[in-house]
């Protein structure tokens, strides 16, 4: 039962007001692009068993979307940050170094 | 291989059991092999099974970093049915449970594969027509089912509360030759066969790399060292992301835990398997009397085998309006396994941009059902280069647009 | 014999006595018995049969380890199996009932399988019953059926209440004893909020029961003292109860509170289940014995040392007249003392060690009490109860026989580590006490990646008084730091220890015992393991602690191996030769001990399981015939049935009417989302197929959205209010996820547009009026012009009509002249009568979904989760029209053109007509010659709505054919499930009125 921090309004939410929306930080790719960028963007995943940049909506709450640093094998919370950005935070970048040296930005 | 018999259990009897040999060896890893499977799962297990059996490949090892059948083949529901709405599926599903039927004749070793009969509850007019639509089509796929009224289902499962204030039983799709198997026993079974056919069986050896020369695959890393071979399948559930990374390809699949639990055991009272997908629950009761009962999956990565108590909480509240007296039931235990989810929700069993490497894995919550299906298409796929059962369950498929959607009929595939 | 000894007990009330009935027979027994120490105190030792063998079984525990001792308890909707009778405080009126057997407790039919046991070894079910094939399932496995389960299945629902609770805490303790009470109160020092929760009726643990003294006073007075300071304390709760039932992730805790389990049908909910957050966890949960592995261990009389001193401590009730003693360790020497202190005899202190015990056996020779060190028992005699038991030398030699009605083994203590287990935490092996304790340094870790949970005293493995209290006092502190209290000057409870000699693993005696008596040395008492099981389960190469568990059932049992697993453990490492730690233990599962059903249901059940979603007018509805049809959360009516009706002629009905005269419909249900602001257009454009930001205020367009996979997700129509404001409409099912889908973009990847979207749905009743008579009923509601030139097809307007605040939209569904009209909810009730009472003379009558369904039906419209199914994409359905050239974007586009969205021979969109008139069967597929590569009958196309019009007096359908727009006039065949063939021509799919002149008047 996971509890993460919306950064909106900063409740510190129980799982069960949270909505779980997958990989974050994808690239739209839309007419034009290739097959290949398409289908990575619907549907490779980097899966990893370890550190996760993922989406959450603040469902049964604020209603907003965040974006969250989480381990899937401890399920530590590095960190959550607002969903308009393509890339996390320093502070949360730097959480995430802090306790898995050697981690970088899947490409 | 000495043979399992009721005569071999009473001449054991005679010397207090002291005569049993080991069910499997335990060897140390050879230099090189034929094939190897990475994976000692019910799916990776069946594939080298059927590598020697039915294409004469023996030279095999199977290589797992825990304990043979400890991942998913043994923390599942053991729900055996075939009734799937698209072609390929049906296909699939409908080896397997056919396999089933004679599995314990063909390994020797008891699977206690009991074809009770399998109904997937019709709760809204939508799961009506979706189970009337795979009614017609499992007729023209060979597979036996039928949608049946309420009455019918009440003579089925008397248990059952027709009139839910929420979700009224307004029929269900049945299928009287699917059924349960003993899990731990399909794996053991495998296992056993597999090595009484001089393949090695490496347990507590995990994978640490993939090996690869010009496309071609080499051979794998493991924790007791290297391991060449000519050909590799990758059938790992949960990790296959884990070891698709090292083998240098990317898979649609995200690993999610599903839980399941079971209630104390208590004496029969219902003799089929009843999932009802609207509530996201299914039910049956095991050989030792306990309610077995499965529920939804998570919505995020995880890879903890442990779930969130949440869904344990919809499905139990959801299941005791479908069956009131499981109210007065306890709850004995609770588990979660990881399942790979594909980007719909359909396997995977597919050639891999690495050259004789095969992938088996995207079975998300229905894989124990299609054990010796895929074990036999997976391996016909490595020792041929294509098998019709696995045709359509390319990786290429994602890119084309071209899905095996079982979601179609129902809320969830179990 | 067990009986009741004539004084002592400290929890039973001698005044109170209560009757009960067991297996029938009326029995008595007093205010705080337990029904195990009541059947005990009734001279009722024999319990309950064993799962596999039927063996006779007494009690051999006294809390939540007992594997035996399990009844089916009441009757009717408050009948329960698998109570455990030692959990089971006794009530007035209780009715009881021993398990799995037939005909009765004493003599068990099923008893046969205990002379053929030697036939039925660990896992000898996958070795036989496999010939004949069909032989398993109509033969053996109906048998095994039978003869396993434990309890009678409930036959009805439940006849109590359950709730549930939300607490938040810092400090959570679970259990208490003496390092519960203690941890809590250091805790509780700190100026935290603490929560102790105690899953008995009452406190203090073992050290009440074996008269230790803190403090300086004995413990129970300590234990009333420091219940008393912390109920005085205004951060500290505290509930008896309530077990600390599963730790999950994050620091989320279930607590198991059996309110009224003792006090049946009195108005209280039976359980309540506690959901707590806790920023810190101390599990103060004690230790429980184990047994010892010897020939006859499982013969009712033979019972775990401490929980013989609990009967005659806490109840008065002794086991046996005479009791043997046999032990591994100090402790158990309590028992053959406190026996003694009743005036009951011990003949005979069996002690495995060669040196024997400390300051307690001292006592014990004082007391004259034999002991025999380096000992071990050799058999057990007797059937369903202890005669005696044969002694032998570790080595097995000397051996000796000693009558005796009672056997009080101690085989050490294993802390309950459950808890610290079921998030991630993990053990270390202690040598000396030969069990598994929590690693402080690998604890369950919470989502700042900080341990959350720390164990106390005994189940940290401080198992001295002193060191328990002052564990508990460090834990406790700690705890209370770790959640934000302050440091304070603290300082454990004292306590003096006796010396103590240390114990000595046994996992077996005697020594190198033959297999002759290993067959007979239970492991698990309930699932019938025993030594030989696991010794076999290794040899045949079972090697995994958890193969060993499957392949003998290990440990699977009710009471999920509290008593069973170390014992089983350490038979298989000396199997294996491995050493304990390196084979390790099974994976500890929630719930400690198991929990209802029903409290995890809590008191979502029945009307409030899910409560359904009502429209203004469902009162209405519900009084005017409506046959209901689930629709998502709402409920909708399918028809309204007059007098005799059936549901076909009803609908057959409302179809005409509408036609005819004038049909009313609640259309409330309808997705009515409004997406305002500067972008509202472009965004639209993206969300939609076809082009929005063209839209002229004051009109509607119909449009189709699609996922980002390409498929169609939803329909409905997009009314214009003003430059920067659309109004949405979605599929009753679908508002909601379209809401969640448009906020998705906007938040996550158009944030810099300015678009702002809110979910009006229920702020609107809507209501549909449709047939050639609608304009005069809106007319004589008056306020609007909604005339042709004023309120032409696809325009909407805002106004008043008969009074009411009304929107109205000159929208078909049925291909009649329709407007739907929203009005405030809260006025929906009122203008829908108003409706009724003024259109009454022009035949107004409501009509249902299924009346919607077969109007667009006839007038080909498609109807999302009909014609669609997930795999479906706009072009399949002939809906090019929709999707806009223009554009160079929307959501779906890049996925459409994708190799297998491009293929022309999707299945596409068709009429179909029966040649003979029938209705086609729903769902039925069209074949062709053949068998695709699977060898499965060619399809070639599907049913996707089939219905009789009534309009036109025959079965209509609609369905995606193989190249069907190709291949009009084509006679298709459709195997129903019945074995008929329906024979059905490609035909448009517009059925009636195909040039649309009846909308547009």
């Amino acid at each position: 039962m996971l509890l993460l921090t919306c950064p909106y309004c900063g409740v510190e939410a129980d799982e069960t007001e949270l909505s779980p929306g997958g990989e974050a930080h994808l690239k739209r790719f839309g007419p034009g692009a290739s097959d290949e960028d398409f289908e990575a963007y619907l549907f490779l995943r980097d899966n990893p068993k370890g550190v996760h940049l993922e989406r959450w909506r603040h469902a049964n709450g604020c209603g907003k979307w965040f974006l969250a640093a989480r381990c899937t094998s401890t399920l530590e919370v590095f960190g959550t940050y607002p969903a308009q950005t393509t890339r996390p935070p320093e502070d949360v970048l730097e959480a995430i170094r802090a306790k898995r040296p050697g981690w970088e930005m899947p490409a | 291989m000495r043979r399992y018999s009721a005569f071999a259990i009473a001449r054991e009897a005679a010397r207090h059991h002291q005569g049993w040999e080991r069910a499997w060896r335990s060897p140390e890893p050879r230099k090189k092999y034929d094939a190897i499977i990475v994976g000692a799962g019910g799916h990776g297990l069946a594939t080298a099974y059927y590598l020697g059996k039915n294409h004469g490949l023996k030279n095999v090892a199977v290589i797992e970093k825990g304990w043979l059948g400890g991942g998913n083949t043994g923390r599942n529901t053991t729900i055996i049915r075939s009734n799937y709405l698209q072609d390929p599926s049906a296909a699939i599903y409908e080896k397997a449970r056919s396999l089933y039927e004679t599995m314990s004749q063909d390994l020797n070793y008891n699977v206690m594969f009991s074809p009770r009969g399998v109904i997937m509850l019709a709760q809204t007019h939508h799961e009506v027509r979706g189970y009337q639509r795979t009614a017609h089509a499992n007729q023209h796929q060979g597979v036996s089912t039928r949608f049946i009224s309420p009455e019918e289902v009440k003579k089925l499962v008397p248990i059952i509360n027709l009139d839910g204030p929420r979700y009224p039983v307004l029929g269900g799709l049945w299928q009287a030759r699917g059924g349960t198997a003993r899990h731990d026993a399909v794996a053991w079974g495998y296992a056993r066969a597999c090595s009484d056919m001089g393949m090695d069986i490496i347990q507590k050896c995990e994978v640490t790399g993939v090996r690869s020369s010009n496309g071609q695959v080499m051979g794998v890393e493991t924790t007791k060292g290297p391991i060449d071979c000519d050909k590799l399948g990758i059938v790992v559930a949960g990790h296959s992301g884990v070891l698709a990374d090292m083998a240098g390809f990317r898979l649609p699949i995200e690993s999610v835990a599903l839980q399941a639990l079971v209630s104390e055991p208590i004496k029969p009272c219902m003799d089929v398997v009843v999932m009802a997908n609207t509530v996201h629950g299914y039910m049956s009761q095991s050989d030792k009397g306990e309610m077995v009962i499965g529920g939804g999956a998570d919505g995020y990565n995880n890879y903890t085998q442990r779930g969130s108590f949440h869904h344990i909480e919809e499905t139990v509240r959801a299941l005791i309006e479908t069956f009131p007296m499981i109210s007065r039931l306890k709850m004995l235990r609770q588990w979660g396994g990881i399942v790979d989810m594909t980007g719909d929700r359909s396997p995977i069993i597919s050639k891999t941009p690495l050259g004789n490497c095969f992938v088996n894995c995207g079975w998300g919550t229905g894989g124990f059902k299609a054990i010796p299906g895929s074990g036999w298409a997976m391996a016909e796929l490595m020792a041929k280069g294509e098998s019709p059962l696995a045709a359509e369950f390319t990786m290429n498929r994602f890119k084309a647009g071209r899905f095996i959607d079982e979601s179609v009929a129902a809320g969830v595939a179990h | 014999m067990s009986f009741r000894l004539r004084e002592g007990g400290r929890l039973i009330d001698r005044s109170k006595v209560l009757r009960f009935a067991f297996n029938g027979a009326s029995k008595k027994g007093f205010a705080g018995d337990t029904l195990a120490s009541a059947l005990l105190g009734a001279n009722q030792m024999l319990m309950g049969r064993s799962f596999k063998y039927h063996r006779p079984r007494g009690v051999v525990a006294s809390g939540a380890e007992e594997p035996n001792a399990l009844m089916n308890l009441g009757k009717g909707a408050f009948f329960e199996p698998n109570q455990r009778a030692t959990t089971t405080e006794l009530y007035e009126g209780l009715e009881a009932g021993s398990q799995n057997h037939w005909p009765s407790l004493e003599t068990d039919i099923g008893a046969l399988n205990g002379y053929v046991s030697r036939f039925l070894p660990a896992g000898f079910y996958y070795k036989t019953f496999m010939a004949p094939r069909h032989a398993w399932k109509y033969l053996f496995e109906p048998f095994i059926r039978q003869s396993a389960g434990l309890g009678k299945a409930p036959e009805e629902g439940d006849g109590d209440r359950y709730e549930h609770f939300y607490m938040f805490t810092d400090v959570l303790v679970v259990g208490g004893g003496i390092a519960g009470l203690q941890a809590a109160l250091s805790a509780a020092r700190t100026g935290v909020r603490v929560l102790l929760l105690e899953q008995t009726a009452d406190w203090g643990g073992r050290a009440v029961v074996d008269g230790t003294v803190i403090d300086g006073m004995p413990a129970d007075a300590w234990v009333q003292a420091t219940l008393a300071t912390l109920s005085e304390m205004e951060n500290v709760t505290i509930r008896a109860r309530c077990m600390g039932a599963g730790i999950y992730d994050h620091g989320y805790v279930l607590g198991y509170e059996r309110v009224a389990d003792h006090t049946p049908q009195a108005g209280a909910p039976r359980h309540r289940l506690w959901k707590i957050r806790a920023r810190q966890v101390v599990t103060a949960t004690g230790a429980i014995e184990r047994p010892l592995s010897f020939a006859g261990n499982d013969i009712p009389g033979v019972m775990l040392a401490s929980a013989v001193r609990d009967y005659v401590v806490n109840f008065a009730v002794a086991p046996g007249k005479r009791t043997v003693v046999v032990t591994n360790n100090d402790d158990a020497y309590r028992t053959a003392l406190a026996l003694v202190a009743q005036g009951l005899s011990v003949p005979l202190i069996v002690d495995a060690r060669p040196r024997g015990g400390g300051a307690l056996a001292e006592q014990a020779a004082r007391a004259g009490i034999a002991i025999r060190k380096g000992g071990a028992i050799a058999g057990v005699l007797g059937g369903k109860r202890v005669t005696g038991v044969k002694v032998c030398a570790m080595n097995g030699t000397d051996v000796t026989e000693v009558a005796c009605d009672a056997v009080a083994m101690s085989g050490g203590w294993s802390p309950v580590v459950h808890l610290w287990s079921h998030c991630g935490g993990k053990l270390l092996w202690s040598e000396a006490e030969a069990h598994f304790y929590p690693d402080p340094a690998l604890p369950p870790t919470n989502h700042t990646g900080a341990g959350f949970v720390r164990a106390a005293g005994i189940s940290n493995g401080a198992m001295a008084t002193s060191a328990c209290l002052a564990d508990a006092q460090s834990q406790g502190a700690a705890a209370g730091l770790a959640a934000g209290g302050n440091a304070v000057s603290d300082a454990p409870a004292a306590a003096e220890d006796l010396p103590a000699e240390p114990l000595q693993p046994v996992w077996l005696m005697p020594e190198g015992a033959p297999i002759a008596m290993r067959e007979k040395a239970w492991l698990d008492f309930q699932n019938d393991v025993k030594v030989s099981d696991v010794q076999l389960a290794a040899q045949e190469g079972f090697e995994s602690v958890e193969h060993t568990k499957r392949y003998t059932t290990l440990g699977m049992a009710t009471d999920q191996g509290k008593l069973s697993n170390i014992n089983g453990l350490a038979i298989l490492s000396k199997a294996l030769n491995e050493e304990i730690p390196q084979v390790g233990t099974t994976t500890f599962r929630p719930p400690y001990t198991p929990i209802s059903m029903a409290a995890i249901a809590g008191e979502a059940r029945g009307d409030t399981f899910q409560p359904l979603r009502q429209t203004p007018m469902h009162a209405w509805h519900d009084a005017n015939g409506a046959y209901w049809e689930p629709v998502g959360h709402w409920r909708r009516p399918y028809c309204y049935q007059r007098g005799r009706e059936t549901v076909e002629q009803a609908v057959s009905r409302e179809v005409r009417n509408t036609r005819e005269a004038l049909g009313l419909l609640d259309a409330s249900t309808l997705g009515k989302l409004l997406v305002k602001g500067p972008d509202a257009g472009k965004f639209l454009d993206m969300l939609y197929t076809n082009m929005m930001s063209s839209l002229k205020p004051g009109r509607c367009r119909y449009g189709l959205m699609c996922s980002e996979n390409g498929f169609l997700s939803d329909d409905g129509v997009v009314a214009r209010i003003d430059e920067e404001t659309f109004l949405c409409h979605t599929t009753s099912g679908g508002a909601d996820r379209i809401h969640a889908w448009m906020e998705d973009w906007l938040q996550c990847e158009w944030w810099d547009w300015n678009v702002y979207v809110a979910n009006l749905t229920e702020q609107y009743a809507q209501v549909a009026v449709v047939g050639p008579n609608a304009r005069t009923l809106l007319e004589r509601l008056g306020g609007m012009d909604v005339s042709k030139d004023a309120l032409p097809f696809m325009a909407w307007s805002d106004g008043t009509l008969g009074g009411f605040e009304a929107r109205v939209f000159r929208i078909s569904f049925s291909g009649e002249l329709s407007y739907e009209i929203a009005v405030p909810a809260s006025q929906g009730a009122a203008f829908w009568e108003t409706l009724h009472r003024l259109g009454a003379d022009l035949g107004a009558m409501p009509y249902g979904t299924e009346a919607l369904h077969i109007m667009r039906a006839e007038k080909g419209f498609i109807m999302i989760g009909d014609e669609t199914d997930g795999t479906v994409i706009p072009q399949d359905l002939g809906l090019n029209w929709a999707i806009s050239k223009k554009k160079t974007d929307y959501l779906g586009k890049r996925a459409q053109a994708r190799s297998d969205m491009v293929r022309d021979d999707r299945w596409r969109l068709v009429g179909l007509e029966t040649l003979d008139g029938a209705v086609l069967p729903d769902g039925a597929y069209a074949v062709a010659e053949g068998n695709n590569a699977l060898g499965q009958r060619r399809m070639i196309g599907r049913v996707t709505s089939t219905y009789h019009s009534p309009t036109l007096g025959r079965g209509i359908a609609m369905g995606l054919v193989e190249h069907g727009p190709e291949r009009m006039g084509e006679v298709l065949e459709f195997p129903g499930t019945d074995g008929r063939v329906f024979k059905a021509k490609i035909v448009d799919p517009v059925f009636y009125d195909r040039e649309g002149e009846k909308q547009d008047v």
